[in-house]
Parts: structure tokens; sequence; C-alpha cells
């Protein structure tokens, strides 16, 4: 158990970096007037970067992949659980790959 | 609660992960604990690594990680309907605990109708024990679990990604932002370093909306 100064200033610098952005959001947005413009921008961000998130990951993702994100999506739009809709994607991750290869 | 709980074991396996490569770094186990426990946020802990010799280049290191988690922004305004109604000690307190997962599992129950804004603290909480406890384990202990990948870990991310999506999908009037956020994202990436294509991807399909409402 050992550090030293200069890496406990950059973990505290970093984390207060992390933090600031954390809080701006909604520190910003309560501030400013926002009208239904803004409304409309806010309502549109969380879809926008859920699929930015995984967008690089299922275009780039082999056969196996994109198998078992079709199989994820089949399984959330029919039973709404996402645990369940989880256990599917994750196990048919693991199998297909195992089976026609990453 | 128990969606949480199956995220956490994806978050717990990455953990595992950057405790072991971060120790490959040379960081010792208190760094680790520091690292996971102050910053807490998996992507740009990762990036930073990188960084890590022998004299730190500590403004770099401070400036990338935010750069890295910029996207925070936007997923904390999204939640300002939910966090604007509690006091402010709650709101600010609850957002240290902010990262895409338990932000992505909020947005999800708020768009579900739940209201109780201590969900975003719940869920955030739990993975923020399943990171640090991992890291821990990741930097003291040779993992089995030396490739998430194997496990099909990794595809836990996209999948609960994914299903939050279908959630949230509401009929037709969606596919075009989420066509043009998910094309600006696929750009970024292509073109650009580290994580800025999840804020563009972002910040495109809400331009794309706010243009929509002047019509």
């Amino acid at each position: 158990m050992h550090t030293d100064l200069s890496t406990i200033l950059a973990v505290l610098g970093m984390g207060a970096a992390t933090y600031l952005t954390r809080v701006a959001g909604l520190f910003l947005s309560t501030r400013i007037r926002i009208g239904g413009r803004g409304e409309a921008f806010l309502r549109g961000i969380p879809g926008a970067i859920l699929i930015a998130l995984i967008a690089p990951a299922v275009a780039s993702s082999g056969p196996a992949d994109a198998l078992a994100a079709g199989l994820t999506v089949g399984a959330a739009v029919l039973s709404r659980s996402l645990l369940l809709s989880m256990i599917v994607g994750v196990a048919a991750a693991c199998l297909l790959r195992g089976w026609i290869g990453a | 609660m128990r969606a949480t709980a199956s995220l956490a074991l994806g978050v717990g396996a990455y953990g595992m992960v950057y405790g072991m490569l971060a120790t490959q770094k040379g960081l010792s186990l208190l760094d680790c604990m520091l690292m996971s426990g102050v910053v807490f946020a998996g992507a740009s802990q990762f990036v930073v690594l990188d960084l890590w010799s022998h004299t730190l280049p500590v403004w770099t290191m401070i400036l990338t990680v935010f750069v890295v988690n910029l996207r925070h922004v936007l997923m904390g305004a999204s939640l300002r309907g939910w966090l604007a109604g509690v006091s402010p000690a709650k709101a600010y307190g609850s957002l240290f605990f902010m990262v895409d997962e338990s932000w992505a599992l909020s947005v999800g129950d708020f768009s579900r109708g739940g209201r109780n804004a201590a969900f975003l603290l719940g869920s955030g909480s739990l993975l923020y024990f399943a990171w640090n406890l991992s890291t821990v384990l990741g930097a003291t202990a040779v993992s089995a679990l030396h490739d998430p990948a194997r496990w099909g870990l990794d595809f836990a991310f996209v999948a609960a990604f994914l299903v939050l999506l279908v959630g949230m999908f509401r009929g037709r009037e969606d596919i075009l932002p989420l066509t043009v956020a998910a094309a600006i994202a696929l750009l970024g990436e292509h073109f650009l370093p580290g994580k800025w294509y999840i804020l563009l991807g972002g910040l495109a399909g809400g331009t794309v909306e706010a243009l929509r409402h002047a019509d």
C-alpha cells in the first residue's frame, strides 16, 4: 500500500474533473431558461446517446455478435424485461462466438 | 434493482480487468483503489492508463479524463426532469454515481413512468461497489476472467443498451434522430480519438429533435 503526492494530486484532479462533468448538465439546465426547442433538444439526447454508445460495437461486430444483438432486441420486444433480454444476449454472444466464430 | 445486479456483473468483469491492467502499468493497489473510488468512470480510467509513466503528466491526465467524460454533461441535463424535484444535496450527491449504466437504467425507469429519483443513487451505488470491489480483486489476484469477451460478458453492455433503447422507442418519429445519431457516432468513432463519438452522437440526435420542433 503506497502512493505518492503527484499521484494523489492527479487522482484528485481527475476525480474533480469527472464530478464537474456529472453535475454540469443539471446545474446549467436548471439555471438557463430553456424554450420549446431546448426541451426538444434535451428530449432527443437519451436515445441518441444510447445508440451512439453501441453503434460502433454493433457496426463492427461479426456475424455472431450481430445475431446476438438481433436476438437481444427480439427478446426485449417480446418480454420487455431487461434482465431476461440481457441473459439471452450474453448467452447468445457466448455460444454463437463459439459456434460460428466472432 | 435486479437489472442493476446483472449489469453489476458486467461492470465487475471490467473492474477486474482494470485492476490487472493498472497493476501491470505500475499502479500500486492503493493507486488503483484511489482511481476507482475517486474517479469512478471506467472508460476514462482505462484511457488515462496510457498516460501513466514515471513522472505523471498531471494536467494532460486531468484534461483527458475531462474530455472522455464530457458526455456526462448531456446525460445529467437529460435527468433534469427527475432531479430538479429533489433537494440540491440529494441531486448533486446522486450525480456522483452517474455512469453510463446507471444513467441508462434511470432514463429507462423514467421513460416507463418511474418518478423515484433515488433510482440513480441506488443503481449507481451498487455499480460503485461492484467497480471498486472488482478493481481490488483484479489488482490483487490473477483472475480467471482474463478475457471477459470469452464469456460474452463484454456483450452485456451492448445488450443492456439495446434493451433500454427498445424500451424508449416511441415509434416512427424516433427513426430519424436515432439514425442520424448512429451515423454521426460511427463517423466520429472512425475519425476522432477517444470517446468524442458518444458526445457527438448525443448532440446530433438532440439537434434533429430541436430542428424538427420548429416545424
